[in-house]
């Protein structure tokens, strides 16, 4: 019954969001109990009794203020207190990182570039997965994030990273995972009958794991090898719609 | 009032009775005929609704097992839904609860019976128009029923119907039923655009002699701002499905990117209305609280001027808070920023509220009778709704549940727990005045608890899940690993809402008993001050007789020491008038 709780973190930034999740977890936890106890001793002690006359009072200026200000103050503090974390997230220009990354999404794939040796994208080297993603651990991580079609989010929960891919835009994002495993990379925003089951999976390496996996998949890149993906030019939308029931399944 | 004008509203009330079946039941001009026109359409709108859930439920906790019953409408799955069946029923599941069932019944039911009834007016300030408004939204009901007909199945991208998903029938294979969605809700738009005119005018201009503003029963000041956030609000959804139906019919790009587009636009036009839409929810809410607590509490309500004026802040904030709803949308997170702070600040006067209504329980004499229940029900329930909300005030929290069960835990905190537990206190508190019967108390408490026992066992849960990661909308949690150790929740949660489902059976009991056999109302039967408690219950026609009551105090002059009773109505007159009127 433990697992009642937010999944393992496994990104820096993950503690932040984690922090600030617990301490309004304890803020409004405290809140909810306080206001219920007072709800329940006043429907106790005032419970209507006979020869009792209610108390004829039409309001207090004084708790009026105090009950104002004092929630008026914890979220200002709260509000300082999250700003530089979403600050760091996503607003700031990530941590620079060499390690760049171009995922698109379509319905109802994930596809995974690498840029090959020459490290742009868009040239014969580069290296197109389907719903598989390998990075090291440890390492600052740029994700260029767009969609062929609809809207999609890029979900990590261990990472406690999202963000929706929007057609005709490409955003990037950034993570560090900080402890090799195999993470699930769902999608989280409605995209169509296939939603459910879009998923892919992070593979987190240790660093000399990663340059063995590099050297074994992402340099001899056969042409054609994995055929979805970068290679097709946009497609109109009918056909795209008949295409896509069979690449749900992995 | 005038002797002359008297009499011809007498000599016009005359005439009205003289209405035929069609006039009187049907195209009635009567705002109390309309509004329970308006009460019956979202009660039966709201079991579907219902079903649509139970639905979603059942996939939920046993995926892809046949739902009992289904195998009907569904034979060749039989009775097994599909990924696009399910996305569909979610989608209908809260565009029906929403536009059709709550706004139908709070503010169209409440909003029309009350607003005379509470100011002193014998109708509304444009009757015919009134009319309108009912029967435009009962056809929008309609177009919008039609699109479980049609091939390709109802909108199936959600209630928030996100473009390009929405806007291109490829990409969800639904072609006439999301034409239709944005039919029904263009059509539901224009009859909500002229009940809130309505409202609006009827309350500036008709209120009773000394009806000022701030003598205004809190429920009548939610509604007031309910309306101005309606005729504000709607424009822009309206807007917003024109453009989205010319996208899917006549090939403009206002949403799709390859065409020029922009996908976020949708999402910046919806949730400008469907910020205030949350609150168009919960403000009348909040008003059938304030009203009905004091009666309860044998007290005035803690605050008035407080409640008043929180009320019109969070109008006010409603329109700038908008933007939490795409923390992680790709939208300018300098802009998030920004909407974390109005944000923040939208739940203080929400806090105030909460803390009026434990002021007003403070000393009082509580009688726990069926409405007061409901109104503490509400209460509680807002507590944990609003508080959850915090949680995804802050941007960077919100970067984890934005999409999670938490939302919809969070929203069904609000909409169910709030809105619809109020507006059953207002159904239960009403009733006699409505239809002249009084309603079973006992089956009223069953109703009560079942509902609270088993709404909290059905969506406390959805935080629990939600934390742990799982997803909105899915089809399958068990398609996903990490998912799958919290799949008990899931089975536990549809029991809950199985026997929620069930525990509404005493209402239907209770409320047609009633209405045919209940027990004969007297004209007030809690022992209220507001006007409609001094009309005769049902009001007649035109709801006073020849003379229109006179307001000499405050709404909730209860317990008074001064006073002989322990309630002082707002339309008696103060003893040394009376005394003075006896002496002439």
């Amino acid at each position: 019954m433990l697992d009642w709780w937010l999944p393992e973190n496994v990104s820096t930034y993950g503690r932040d969001i984690d922090w600030l999740f617990h301490l309004i977890y304890w803020i409004t936890g405290i809140t909810a109990i306080l206001v219920f106890a007072v709800m329940v001793a006043f429907l106790v002690m005032y419970r209507d009794r006979p020869g009792r006359r209610a108390r004829y009072t039409h309001g207090n200026t004084t708790l009026e203020i105090v009950w104002t200000v004092v929630p008026s103050l914890i979220l200002v503090v709260l509000t300082f207190l999250s700003a530089p974390a979403w600050s760091r997230i996503k607003i700031q220009a990530p941590p620079s990182s060499d390690f760049v990354l171009q995922v698109t999404a379509k319905q109802f794939n994930w596809q995974i570039t690498y840029p090959g040796a020459d490290g742009k994208f868009g040239t014969a080297d580069d290296k197109t997965l389907l719903d598989e993603m390998h990075v090291p651990a440890n390492k600052v991580v740029h994700v260029r994030l767009r969609s062929e079609d609809v809207i999609h989010s890029f979900f990590v929960p261990q990472f406690r990273m999202k963000q929706d891919a929007v057609p005709g835009r490409e955003i990037v994002q950034w993570f560090e995972a900080t402890k090799p495993g195999k993470y699930e990379l769902p999608c989280a925003e409605l995209c169509g009958f296939g939603h459910s089951g879009m998923k892919g999976w992070i593979y987190v390496h240790g660093a000399e794991d990663y340059q063995k996996w590099a050297a074994e998949n992402l340099t001899a890149a056969v042409p054609g090898a994995t055929d979805d993906g970068k290679a097709e030019g946009p497609k109109p939308a009918a056909a795209l719609a008949a295409t896509m029931g069979g690449t749900t399944k992995r | 009032m005038s002797a002359t004008t008297a009499t011809a509203h007498a000599h016009t009330a005359h005439e009205h009775h003289e209405l035929g079946f069609v006039r009187t039941y049907i195209f009635s001009t009567d705002h109390k005929m309309i509004a329970r026109q308006f009460l019956f359409l979202g009660l039966i709108m709201m079991v579907l609704g219902g079903l649509l859930a139970l639905m979603v439920r059942w996939q939920l906790a046993w995926p892809e097992t046949a739902v009992p019953g289904m195998s009907v409408f569904l034979p060749e799955t039989e009775g097994i839904l599909e990924p696009s069946t399910y996305n569909m029923a979610f989608t209908m599941h809260a565009t029906i609860m929403i536009f059709f069932v709550i706004m139908p019944i709070l503010a169209g039911a409440f909003g029309n019976f009350l607003i005379p009834l509470m100011i002193g007016a014998r109708d509304m300030a444009f009757p015919l128009l009134n009319m309108l408004s009912f029967w435009v939204t009962a056809a929008a009901g309609v177009i919008m029923l039609s699109g479980f007909f049609v091939e390709g199945g109802h909108a199936a991208a959600g209630w928030t119907s996100y473009t390009p998903l929405s806007s291109v029938a490829a990409y969800t294979g639904v072609n006439w039923g999301q034409n239709l969605w944005c039919i029904s809700l263009f059509i539901m738009g224009i009859g909500s655009m002229m009940g809130s005119i309505n409202y609006i005018t009827t309350v500036i201009n008709m209120r009773a002699p000394g009806m000022t503003l701030f003598r205004l029963p809190l429920v009548i000041w939610s509604l007031f701002i309910t309306a101005i956030l309606l005729l504000l609000a709607l424009p822009v959804l309206t807007s917003g499905v024109a453009m989205l139906l010319f996208d899917r019919t006549l090939g403009t790009s206002w949403f799709l990117a390859s065409g020029g587009g922009e996908p976020l636009l949708w999402q910046h036009l919806f949730w400008y209305f469907g910020h205030p839409e949350v609150y168009i929810l919960i403000l009348p809410a909040m008003g059938i609280a304030s009203e009905i607590l004091p009666v309860f509490a044998r007290k005035p309500i803690f605050g008035y001027h407080a409640m008043a004026f929180s009320m019109i802040a969070i109008a006010f904030l409603s329109w700038i808070v908008y933007g939490h709803h795409m923390f992680v949308s790709g939208m300018n997170p300098s802009l998030g920023m920004a909407f974390m702070v109005s944000t923040m600040i939208i739940a203080v006067p929400s806090a105030i509220k909460t803390f009026n209504w434990l002021g007003t329980l403070w000393g009082g004499r509580l009688q726990f009778k069926v409405p007061m229940l409901w109104a503490l029900g509400f209460v509680s329930m807002f507590v944990i709704g609003g508080l959850s909300g915090i949680f995804m005030a802050s941007t960077p929290v919100d970067i984890y549940i934005q999409d999670t069960y938490f939302i919809v835990a969070h929203i069904h905190y609000v909409v169910f727990g709030g809105s619809i537990m109020a507006a059953f206190g207002a159904i239960y508190y009403w009733f006699p005045k409505m239809f002249g019967k009084m309603m079973n108390p006992a089956l009223g408490h069953v109703h009560f608890w079942g509902t609270m026992v088993f709404f909290n066992m059905t969506f406390f849960p959805m935080h629990i899940i939600g934390v742990g990661g799982q997803m909105r909308r899915i089809y399958n949690p068990m398609q996903y690993e990490f998912l799958q150790h919290q799949q008990h929740w899931n089975v536990f949660m549809t029991y809950g809402a199985l026997l929620l489902g069930l525990m509404q059976l005493p209402f239907v009991i209770n409320f047609f008993w009633s209405l045919f056999a209940g027990r004969k109302a007297p004209l007030n039967p809690w022992n209220a001050t507001t006007l409609e408690w001094s009309a005769p219950s049902p009001p007649p026609h035109l709801n006073w007789g020849p003379t229109l009551p006179t307001v000499y105090r405050g709404p909730y002059e209860y317990s008074d020491p001064e006073a002989a009773d322990d309630f002082l109505p707002q339309g008696q007159p103060p003893a040394r008038t009376a005394a003075r009127a006896r002496g002439h």
